[in-house]
Formats: C-alpha cells, sequence, structure tokens
C-alpha cells in the first residue's frame, strides 16, 4: 500500500502537460464517440474528437505528434456541443485550444490548416494595430497571406454598398495599451506570438 | 435602466443593423446604453486559438474599463464576444493567481463587480413592456436561432433548458409573433469559418437555414453578428450547396422587436440585409391593438 | 499493579513493510506497566492467538493490546482467544497500526514513531478497562418485510416457510413490483407474469404471512429482536372484508382517464382501480385525487354498483402497530423517465420511451395487448433504435454507476421487435455489452446473429424530430467515428435504474445508511452482503443496488436465511458498549441530579427514569437509567451530562483521557 515506489520525479508526460494547461484529464474520456456524434465538423474531421483523445491517450511520442498535426483540431470551431453532451464532462473545447497553440509551437500545423491560420492571425494582426479589428483591414491582409486573392472574402462590395463596411479602421484611443498587452502576452509564449508564425 | 454597452468590432460595421436597431429599440424599452469608454476586440476565435493568455487579456481590458465606469451590468450583443467576456470574467474570479497576472498585463485593476448580460437576458427582462408597447405586433411563424454562445458553455449562461432554450421565444411571443418548435435552433452555423472555409459554413448554415424554411418559418431570428453573416450574407453559397434559394429573412431579435414597436424598417437597418426582408402579404397587417396572450 | 501484554502483528507486508514492527514492540516492552511485548507477522493466525494465549497465562496479564489492523477486522478473532485464556474479554484492545499508521504514510522512522504512539495510548486505556459481560436480550420471531416486489415476496416466503410470522408491507394497492410489469424476462424468454403471479398468490394464502397492502412505513424503533413498527394503512375506501373484488365499480366508474401507473403511462385506469387484473390482493382502492365524489363532492356511482356495499368514503388512514424482531428492506428501484434527457427531447417527444414502457407495449396485458406501435399514432415501427446506457454511466447527469442489466434487457427488447414485427429493423447504440452471467452472453449473440439486430458502438448525441420521424445523431466508434443518423419510428431509451424516490427518506426514518446514489448501504460489500450496518435490519434486491431477477432471488433468500438463524435463538448476546448512570451509597443514590437533559438528547429512546424509593413506598429521588437492551452506545448523553452521572461502558471518560494524557 505505501507509495514510496513511485514517488520518483520524471518528466511530465503529454497528457500531463495538457492537464496543467488546461486542467483536464484525457483519460477521463471513455471513447463513447458522443462528441463526434454532435461534432458538426466530424463529417470532414481527419481524426473525430474522440480520436483526438484518443490519440493523446496512448501517451506515445508518435501518436501525440499525430494529433497535433491533425486538420481536426484547426477545424474545431469552439461550438461548445461536445463539452455540453459529454457524459465525462470532458472539456474537449479546451483542450483543442491547447493543441492548436502546441501545434503551431511545434511547427506540425497541416498544410490544409494555414488558411485558418492565416486568418486568425490577421485578425489579430488587425487588431495588435487598432485595438479593434478593422474588417477591411483584416481582408486584405488575409487575401495578401494566403494569395486566394479572388476569394469572394465577405463579399465586399455588396457590404460596402449596403454601408456595413467602414474603410476607415475605428481604433481605440489608447492604443499603446493594446499594443502592450499584446506584447507581454507574446513574452509570456515567445514561440506563440499572437499574429504571426 | 443605465447599462454599460460593448458593440464589439463587427457592430461597428459589417453588423452596424444591429448596433443601429438596439439603440432604437433601448430608449423605448428604458434602457440606457452607455458605450464603455475606449472598448477593444475581444480576441475572438483567434485568441483563444493562438495565445491562451491573449484570450483572456484583451477581453478582460474591457471589463475593466466597464467596471472602472461604474457599471453594473455590461451588454454585450455579440455572443461570441459576450462569451468571451463572461469566460473570462469566471476564469479571473475563479483564479486569485490569474487575475493578478492579467490585470498586470492589462495594466489596470480588476474585481469582477460587473455583471455579462446579452440582449436576450436584457429583452427577456422587457418582455412586459415589449408586449405592453408592441403597437404593431409581429404576426409572423418564426425560428428563433441561438447558435452556440447563448447557450453553452451551460455554466456561463442564463438558459434554463440549453437543450431546447425558451428565452428567444418568450421575446418574440411578446411582440406578437408565434416561434415554431424546429430541429437546429442550437446547432453551430460555422462561425469563424466564414472567411476561411466557406464550403463548411454553407453546409452548416444551409441546414439551418433549410430546416427553418422546411417548417414554415418565415424568418430566422438571431441575436449575433456571426450567426448573421452565416446565415444572412453567406446565403448565396447556402443556396449553391444545396440547390434550392431560400427566400428566408435573417432578424436581428431587435429589429423584430423594434417593428412591433413601430419603428421604421430603415432605422432598424432592414435595407442593409442580403436577403431582403419581405413578407407575404396577409397575416403580418398590422393589428389594430396588441394581442395579449 | 496492571501487568500488560503488547502484540505488534506485522500484517504481513501490510505494517511490516512500513512500521519496524520489532522496534515498537521493543518501546512498548519498556512502557510502565507492560509486562510482556512481542512482534511476530500474522498475530490472527493460529500461532499468533497462542502467543497471546499463553502469555496471558504465564505471565497473568491483566490487560492486552494488539497492535495490529482494525478493530472492525479483528477485535473479534483478539477477544474471544483472550476469553479463551481466561481474561476477560473487554480487557483486550487493539491499537490500528494498519489503517490508521502503515497504510496512509510512508516507510519513515516517524511512521513507527506514530505506531508506538498509538501502542502507548492503548496500553494507557487498558489499565483503565474493567471487566465486562454481554447484554442478553430476548428476540421477537417476527419478520417485517417493507416493499413486495420480487425480493419482497422471497424474503417473505422463506421466512413463512421456515415457520415464523411475516409483516409484509407494500406501498401500492398490490404486490407482485417492477417484475408484475414486464413481459419476458431474459435470458430464458419466458413470461414474467407466469412466473410471478403463483407467487403472489401464496404469498396471500399463506398462513404465516400478514399482508398490508396500500401501507408505509410509519416509525421504526427498538433494536435487533425487539422492534416496533408502526404500519399506515392508508384509506382504500373499500372495506376489505366485504369486497369480492367483482369489478363493477371499476367498470362503472366515469373518470377513466387517468394515466395507469402499472402501464408505465402508455394506458390509462379509473379512479377507483386494481393496478392490473392479477393483483394481489384483488380488491380496489379510490385514488382521491381523481375521483370526483372527493373533487366535487357528487358521483358515488360505484357505491350504486357495488354488489355487497363495500365502499367506505369516509374511511381514514389506520395506524397499526406490530412487534418485530428483524426487518427486511426490499423497496426495490424506479426508473429514469425521458424528461431526464435534454438532448433526447426533454420527454416531448411521445414516441421516445423508456425500457418499462417498451415492456409494457411488448406484454400480453398492456395496453396494445402484446403488439409493438408506437405511442403517437399507433403504427408499427419499422426502424426502432435503442439506446444503452441512457442515463447510467453518465456522470455530467450525476449517474457514475452501471445499471447492470439494461444490456440484457435491450438485447430482449430487440429481440422480442423482431420476433413481433418481421421485417422491422432494430439497431442498438451502446458502449459495451456487459452479459456477465449463465446464458447471457449466449443471449446477446443470439439477438445479434440470429435476430440480426445491427449493434451500433457509439453514443446518441441528440434526437430531434422531423416530419413524423425521430432522426437519432449517432456515431459508430468502430468505424473511424464516421457519423450515424438514423431515422427512426421509435426510439426506446434503456434508462437509469435509480433508488425510489422516498428511498432516502425511509433510510433515515429508519437508522439505516445509504450510499451517494441513495442506494441502501450493505454492511460489507463482499462479506455482509444482506445485512445493513443496524443490526437486525437485511436488505434484498434492487433497493441496494441495480440488479435482474436471479441475483434479486438470491439476495432475497440470503437475507431470509439470515433472518431464519437469528430466530434459531432464544436470546441475543450484545456487546456491554452501553451507558450507565452511577449509583452511590443512600442517602446521593446516584450523583444524577434528575435534570433529563440526557432523555431529550438520546436518539434511539434509551433514557427511562427510575424512581428510587423507600421502605414505605415514598419517592425519595427519580434519577436517570438506561435500556441497556435499546442503548447503541453513542455516548451523545455523557457528552450532555452536567453532572458527569452517565459513563459508557468500554469508552468511559477516564479511559479517554488517559489517552489523550498518553499522547
Ligand atoms: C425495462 C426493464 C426490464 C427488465 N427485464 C428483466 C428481465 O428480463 N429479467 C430479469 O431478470 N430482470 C429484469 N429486470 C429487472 C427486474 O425488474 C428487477 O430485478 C426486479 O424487479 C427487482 O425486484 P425488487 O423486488 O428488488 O424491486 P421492485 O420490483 O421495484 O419491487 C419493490 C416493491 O417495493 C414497493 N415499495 C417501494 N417503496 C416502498 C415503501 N417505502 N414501503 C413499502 N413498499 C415499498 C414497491 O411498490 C414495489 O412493489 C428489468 C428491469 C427493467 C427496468
Ligand atoms: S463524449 Fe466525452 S467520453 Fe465520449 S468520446 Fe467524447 S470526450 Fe470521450
Ligand atoms: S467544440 Fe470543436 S470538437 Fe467540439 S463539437 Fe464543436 S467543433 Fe466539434
Amino acid at each position: 500500500m505505501s507509495s514510496a515506489s513511485h514517488a520518483a520525479p520524471h518528466a511530465p508526460t503529454f497528457p500531463e502537460r495538457v492537464r496543467e494547461a488546461t486542467g483536464e484529464s484525457v483519460f477521463q474520456c471513455y471513447q463513447c464517440g458522443k462528441c463526434a456524434a454532435g461534432c458538426p465538423l466530424a463529417a470532414e474531421m481527419d481524426y473525430t474528437p474522440n480520436q483526438i483523445l484518443r490519440l493523446l491517450q496512448l501517451n506515445l511520442p508518435e501518436m501525440e505528434e499525430e494529433a497535433l498535426r491533425a486538420l481536426s483540431i484547426w477545424l474545431c470551431l469552439t461550438c461548445e456541443t461536445c463539452a455540453a453532451r459529454c457524459p465525462q464532462e470532458v472539456d474537449i473545447p479546451k483542450i483543442m485550444d491547447h493543441l492548436r497553440q502546441e501545434s503551431r509551437r511545434r511547427g506540425l500545423v497541416h498544410p490544409k490548416a494555414k488558411d485558418i491560420l492565416a486568418f486568425y492571425e490577421s485578425l489579430l494582426a488587425s487588431v495588435r494595430k487598432g485595438g479593434r479589428l478593422h474588417e477591411v483591414g483584416l481582408v486584405a491582409s488575409y487575401k495578401l497571406k494566403t494569395g486566394h486573392l479572388l476569394q469572394d472574402v465577405l463579399l465586399t462590395p455588396q457590404l460596402l454598398q449596403r454601408g456595413k463596411l467602414s474603410l476607415r479602421p475605428h481604433k481605440v484611443a489608447d492604443t499603446d495599451a493594446v499594443r502592450r498587452i499584446f506584447d507581454r502576452c507574446d513574452a509570456a509564449a515567445p514561440e506563440n506570438k499572437a499574429d504571426h508564425a | 435602466m443605465k447599462l454599460g454597452y460593448f458593440p464589439g468590432c463587427s457592430l461597428e460595421s459589417s453588423a452596424r443593423e444591429y448596433n443601429e436597431s438596439l439603440q432604437a429599440v433601448a430608449p423605448l424599452l428604458d434602457l440606457e446604453l452607455c458605450e464603455v469608454p475606449d472598448w477593444n476586440c475581444c480576441g475572438a476565435t483567434a485568441a483563444h486559438s493562438l495565445n491562451h493568455k491573449l484570450a483572456l487579456a484583451l477581453p478582460a481590458r474591457t471589463l475593466a474599463l466597464a467596471e472602472r465606469a461604474g457599471f453594473d451590468e455590461l451588454l454585450v450583443p455579440c455572443s461570441a464576444c459576450y462569451s468571451r467576456l463572461a469566460a473570462t470574467r469566471r476564469d479571473l474570479l475563479a483564479n486569485e493567481a490569474l487575475r493578478q497576472e492579467i490585470t498586470s498585463i492589462i495594466e489596470l485593476d480588476y474585481v469582477g463587480s460587473t455583471k455579462v448580460v446579452s440582449v436576450v437576458d436584457v429583452l427577456g427582462r422587457a418582455a412586459p413592456t415589449i408586449r405592453a408597447k408592441a403597437s404593431v405586433p409581429f404576426l409572423r411563424k418564426v425560428a428563433c436561432y441561438y447558435g452556440c454562445y447563448l447557450t453553452r458553455p451551460a455554466s456561463l449562461t442564463t438558459c434554463a433548458r440549453p437543450e431546447d432554450p425558451q428565452e428567444m421565444e418568450a421575446i418574440v411571443a411578446s411582440a406578437g409573433a408565434t416561434p415554431l418548435d424546429w430541429a437546429f435552433k442550437i446547432d453551430c452555423c460555422g462561425a469563424a469559418l466564414s472567411v476561411s472555409r466557406t464550403a463548411t459554413v454553407a453546409e452548416l448554415a444551409g441546414r439551418i437555414v433549410a430546416d427553418a424554411a422546411e417548417r414554415g418559418a418565415e424568418a430566422l431570428v438571431v441575436a449575433c453578428p456571426l450567426c448573421h453573416t452565416n446565415l444572412d450574407l453567406r446565403r448565396p453559397a447556402i443556396e449553391r450547396h444545396r440547390g434550392v434559394s431560400y427566400a428566408l429573412p435573417v432578424l436581428y431579435i431587435t429589429q423584430l422587436v423594434g417593428l412591433a414597436l413601430g419603428l421604421s424598417e430603415r432605422a432598424l437597418g432592414l435595407h442593409r440585409h442580403h436577403v431582403p426582408v419581405r413578407f407575404a402579404p396577409g397575416a403580418a397587417a398590422p393589428a389594430a391593438a396588441p394581442k395579449e396572450n | 499493579m496492571p501487568r500488560i501484554g503488547v502484540f505488534i502483528c506485522h500484517c504481513g507486508e501490510n505494517i511490516g513493510a512500513t512500521v519496524d514492527a520489532a522496534a515498537v514492540a521493543k518501546a512498548a516492552g519498556e512502557l510502565p506497566g507492560v509486562v510482556h511485548a512481542v512482534d511476530y507477522k500474522y498475530m490472527c493466525s493460529d500461532p499468533g492467538q497462542n502467543l497471546i494465549k499463553e502469555a496471558i497465562r504465564e505471565k497473568k496479564l491483566t490487560g492486552v493490546v494488539v497492535g495490529a489492523c482494525s478493530p472492525r477486522m479483528h477485535e473479534p478473532t483478539f477477544r474471544r482467544a483472550c476469553a479463551e485464556a481466561g481474561l476477560n474479554a473487554f480487557l483486550c484492545e487493539m491499537a490500528n497500526l494498519r489503517e490508521h499508521c502503515s497504510w496512509v504514510h510512508e516507510k519513515l522512522p516517524e511512521t513507527t514513531e506514530k505506531a508506538i504512539d498509538l501502542v502507548r495510548v492503548m496500553v494507557e486505556k487498558v489499565k483503565r478497562n474493567r471487566p465486562l459481560f454481554p447484554i442478553n436480550v430476548p428476540i421477537t420471531k417476527t419478520a417485517l418485510v417493507l416493499g413486495g416486489g420480487i425480493a419482497g415476496i422471497q424474503a417473505a416466503l422463506d421466512i413463512a416457510n421456515a415457520g415464523h410470522p411475516v409483516v409484509l408491507v407494500e406501498r401500492e394497492a398490490s404486490i407482485g413490483g417492477h417484475m408484475a410489469q414486464l413481459s419476458e424476462t431474459f435470458p430464458t424468454l419466458d413470461c414474467s407474469q407466469c412466473i410471478l403471479t403463483p407467487r403472489m398468490v401464496e404469498v396471500a394464502q399463506h398462513p404465516n404471512i400478514r399482508l398490508y397492502t396500500y401501507s408505509e412505513l410509519e416509525s421504526l424503533e427498538g433494536f435487533i429482536g425487539n422492534f416496533k413498527a408502526v404500519i399506515r394503512k392508508k384509506a382504500r375506501g373499500i372495506d376489505e372484508a366485504t369486497c369480492t373484488g367483482c369489478g363493477a365499480c371499476i367498470q362503472k366508474c366515469p373518470t377513466k382517464k387517468i394515466p395507469s401507473e402499472f402501464n408505465a403511462h402508455l394506458g390509462h385506469r379509473t379512479a377507483i382501480y386494481v393496478p392490473f387484473p392479477q393483483a394481489v390482493p384483488n380488491k380496489p382502492v379510490i385514488d382521491r385525487a381523481h375521483c370526483t365524489y372527493y373533487r366535487t363532492g357528487k358521483c358515488k356511482l360505484c357505491e350504486r354498483v357495488c354488489p355487497t356495499k363495500a365502499l367506505r368514503y369516509d374511511q381514514e388512514d389506520l395506524l397499526v402497530e406490530v412487534a418485530v424482531g428483524a426487518v427486511v428492506v426490499a423497496t426495490g428501484y424506479e426508473v429514469k423517465g425521458t424528461d431526464f434527457f435534454p438532448e433526447y427531447g426533454y420527454g416531448r417527444y411521445k414516441d421516445v420511451i423508456t425500457g418499462l414502457q417498451f415492456e409494457r407495449l411488448a406484454s400480453a396485458s398492456g395496453p396494445t395487448l402484446g403488439a409493438i406501435r408506437r405511442p403517437s399514432d399507433g403504427q408499427v415501427p419499422e426502424t426502432v433504435v435503442f439506446i444503452a446506457c441512457a442515463g447510467s454511466r453518465d456522470p455530467a447527469k450525476g449517474l457514475h454507476y452501471c445499471s447492470k442489466i439494461c444490456c440484457m434487457y435491450t438485447a430482449k427488447h430487440a429481440m422480442l421487435y423482431k420476433h413481433k414485427v418481421h421485417h422491422g429493423r432494430p439497431y442498438v447504440f451502446y458502449m459495451d455489452i456487459r452479459a456477465g452471467g449463465k446464458m447471457y452472453e449466449e443471449f446477446v449473440r443470439r439477438a445479434i446473429e440470429e435476430d440480426q439486430v445491427s449493434y451500433i458502438r457509439g453514443r446518441v448525441s441528440r434526437i430531434y424530430e422531423k416530419n413524423g420521424k425521430l432522426i437519432v445523431k449517432g456515431v459508430d466508434t468502430l468505424l473511424n467515428s464516421r457519423p450515424v443518423e438514423i431515422a427512426a419510428d421509435l426510439v426506446v431509451l434503456a434508462t437509469a435504474m435509480v433508488p425510489q424516490p422516498d428511498a432516502e427518506a425511509l433510510a433515515q426514518k429508519m437508522k439505516i445508511s445509504y450510499d451517494g446514489d441513495r442506494f441502501l448501504n450493505e454492511a460489507h460489500p463482499k462479506l455482509r452482503p444482506v445485512e445493513m450496518n443496524t443490526a437486525g435490519i437485511f436488505v434484498a434486491g434492487a433497493c441496494q443496488a441495480p440488479k435482474d431477477i436471479p441475483e434479486t432471488v438470491a439476495q432475497a433468500s440470503g437475507a431470509a436465511s439470515k433472518v431464519i438463524g437469528l430466530f434459531s435463538k432464544d436470546e441475543l448476546s450484545r456487546e456491554p458498549v452501553v451507558a450507565v448512570v452511577n449509583r452511590t451509597a443512600p442517602p446521593l443514590f446516584s450523583t444524577c441530579v434528575g435534570c433529563f437533559l440526557c432523555e431529550t438528547a438520546c436518539p434511539y429512546q434509551a433514557i427511562e427514569r427510575e424512581e428510587i424509593k423507600d421502605r414505605n413506598g415514598n419517592v425519595l429521588k427519580t434519577v436517570a437509567r438506561v435500556n441497556q437492551g435499546v442503548c447503541q452506545g453513542c455516548g451523545t448523553c455523557v457528552a450532555l451530562c452536567r453532572s458527569k452521572s452517565i459513563d459508557l461502558q468500554g469508552f468511559t471518560n477516564e479511559q479517554v483521557f488517559a489517552e489523550l494524557v498518553a499522547l
């Protein structure tokens, strides 16, 4: 009954690091599949939410990398459907957030997720600049990043016509304050600079 | 009643009719909206996908500014922003070390005294007033669409029946509308993938539009700019994807209430929608007096 | 001078691996009053016990301390050994070196130090122990059985057949419980009613069984061998002796649309009713909440048609007191309703039903006479989805446990459906198939192989209604977690088995323990499965944990045999750990001042008033006295007594203070 035998320190395993960062244990998942059954993106995912957890449960480096290379983690919309219905109360979206950051940090982002990542980065770049999101600026920067110059991003001409797009960005007054927030958060996670890969 | 107001980025541009209709309706319901001085973007999906600290710090700055301005409640009309702000408040209140870390990042103090409320919360409380003042009851069958963040996570929202919420139904009913029982009111519309994966959005938003239309809805009612974009602006993509065209307009709940309160279509920004807000004649003829039910 | 012996046990590795037992024995040997101290690998073994016995005889010990496991484990063993060597059993105490020390600490010098402390404490206690003698109490050889499901029926019959009177109390109008509602039973598919009703009749006719239906336990007092139960016989509204059960009243009752509890709300019943045709007793009750007469003051149609004039509208509840020596609790379970499932529609879809409702659909005596027709429109469903683990194994919904029987009855349901609707398509969503039991696995394989029930491994995320179909959104985790959507006509949820709604209140009334899920707690999960921690109270059936009929019957017979065992003796011997009020010489008689605070405080009503009289019968003083039969030794009175006149034998203030001082 003594626990003396397994008190030796060891490097944290990946599931342990996930737990450290998110408070969630992947081992709680009993692979019932209810998350996958409700996930709006499951049909498009290379690994359904429960399969992502399964990869982590196995606690093998190659499986962990496979999870971080998955397209699914970028497709996840944080719609919270899975978490709302999971019988084991696993907060999958929270884990997905962590995996995205880890995937980007380790340079394992799935090629097909590059557009999604580019969009997020453009968005944050826009916010870093003015404190608020400037949709026109965001679209322009996204187009440049991805090369999708002709894609009907946000149907721009129509929006302009309806007075829904302002060409001049709305900005916060204290743009410096916002920039300092970005700088500090970047400093806290240098490998994960918020707005550029 | 005085409320702190955080419009969020999209209400300044692509969703300006949400802002216009809310601003138009508020005084009629004795609500005074006071914009939080110098608020900033909540960071949206992008921030929590890429940088955990940033996802807390950006909303925290706005929360702290609202708190400094002394508001009891902060009204956040965009449900995605609402979720980010409410989650940040919850996380910082639950973890003192985190609260200290984030307050030092944002250089502002924050203790969490201001509550975050949604448009549905606020209109829900005003329902008796809406009922009393509904001079042009909106006599249409509507499908109320909640999307993700008004019901999930249940711990953050005020929703009593998260799998079959009734809060929006109560509001539209007070404005004279007949809410329908339908299947997709809490399904995801595709949210932030709107730009980067339009095809996905066409599928997800398409199911929502189709179910509402098939059940005889005359309008979809939403309370979120992102949902509106995906259901209204993305309608051509939806129609191409499904090979069916749908005349179903998408109204912000504030617009529906505004119509019932007798405000003009222009004041409510109906002309800014992609899907024309037009109804078959008949049932909607303004009734003489608001119906009590 | 005390002569104490100390015996330190290694408990194999259990204590020995963490605590230096030899060092403990050595330190103990140096304590004042200790004349003998040894350690040994297994003190509870025969050679170990002999060490104690020999030391008692040779060293003339006046007290023994065994440093070993929990006294709950082996105190009786060591006390018996002492008694065999001629030392009063209550001069033996145990220091718990296992649960209180070795199991909860690392192997460190401090751990051995703590063990020595624990021993020293007990040595100081034992020095102050006095010989005590077991208390003998008579046994009332009548059993009370609560609940008339198959568990209660079986227990009552077994006890009655052994020659003892039984009082069987059933809350509903008939005995039978859930088994009466079942169609056919796994794993043999024999008809539930056909095997149950003969037993029900046997109960009614048994000379040793007094049956109270439509009755509940009002209160229970007393202790093993000597309980006093008060039973509330609810007013049926008829005179049972006069009623012949002809049913004329039921035919004529104008209030016909009350959902039938027996049919799990799928059919209707009248306001005066018997739950089902084979009810025992076959005498109706009036449901006053729905009866037109009780609601409006007019009607009494039943009285007009009753040929024997048995109606008694002004009948009132009757309280009956019975003396019993043992109680068997067999109050069963209930199932969660479909409204428990937000994601499956909050119970608002008529064609989403529970497994229990499916039993009624499949039952020849049910609302559809055994035809599988869906509730909404009476159509025969072409596609039926069965969902296992509905609510069970679902911590998010507050139910962690497995309901144990659903895998089996779901296979049964799918099979019965297929037998009745040959072209039908049954699908079962499941997480695991738990089919441990004789012929159980074979039964499930038969459903899959012969009846071609499609099993899909995955939990269903959501059900919604569209165009008259129920869209079931699941996933097949065996097929790369591919989404599976089935448009079903009927969905059957194998909803979790939970305790009766009043389980907690009943347990508190009876002062018996229950677990976090409100199931009753047996005294030991392995070794005392039919006893409760409260002596004289036994448990059987699904009120203790979810279980099927074979297991229920086995447990009921087990509980019955425990009762019969108890009744095989005329007197019962109990531990003398009871409170006593001191007695002194006249003129004081006792330091008790007669405030009787203890009387109000005692949770077991064990405090009596004793009048001390002179030779002429004049009352000199009234003091408290403890009824040793009733006292449970909790010590509440001791803590409250202001004049320090009550003490707990075996745990006197003197002993406890000595223990504290020794620390
Ligand atoms: C859908 C379904 C299908 C099943 N199919 C099978 C099967 O095929 N084979 C099988 O082996 N098992 C089956 N079972 C399990 C079976 O029903 C139980 O094992 C069995 O009924 C348990 O019997 P019981 O006497 O413990 O409880 P119950 O049958 O619940 O009986 C308890 C009795 O106590 C009474 N009672 C409750 N509280 C009080 C009180 N306070 N005072 C007085 N009386 C009270 C109740 O009214 C009831 O009559 C099935 C269960 C379900 C839900
Ligand atoms: S729903 Fe929860 S338990 Fe089930 S597979 Fe998904 S994460 Fe695991
Ligand atoms: S939060 Fe992500 S993983 Fe969960 S259901 Fe939504 S999209 Fe799927």
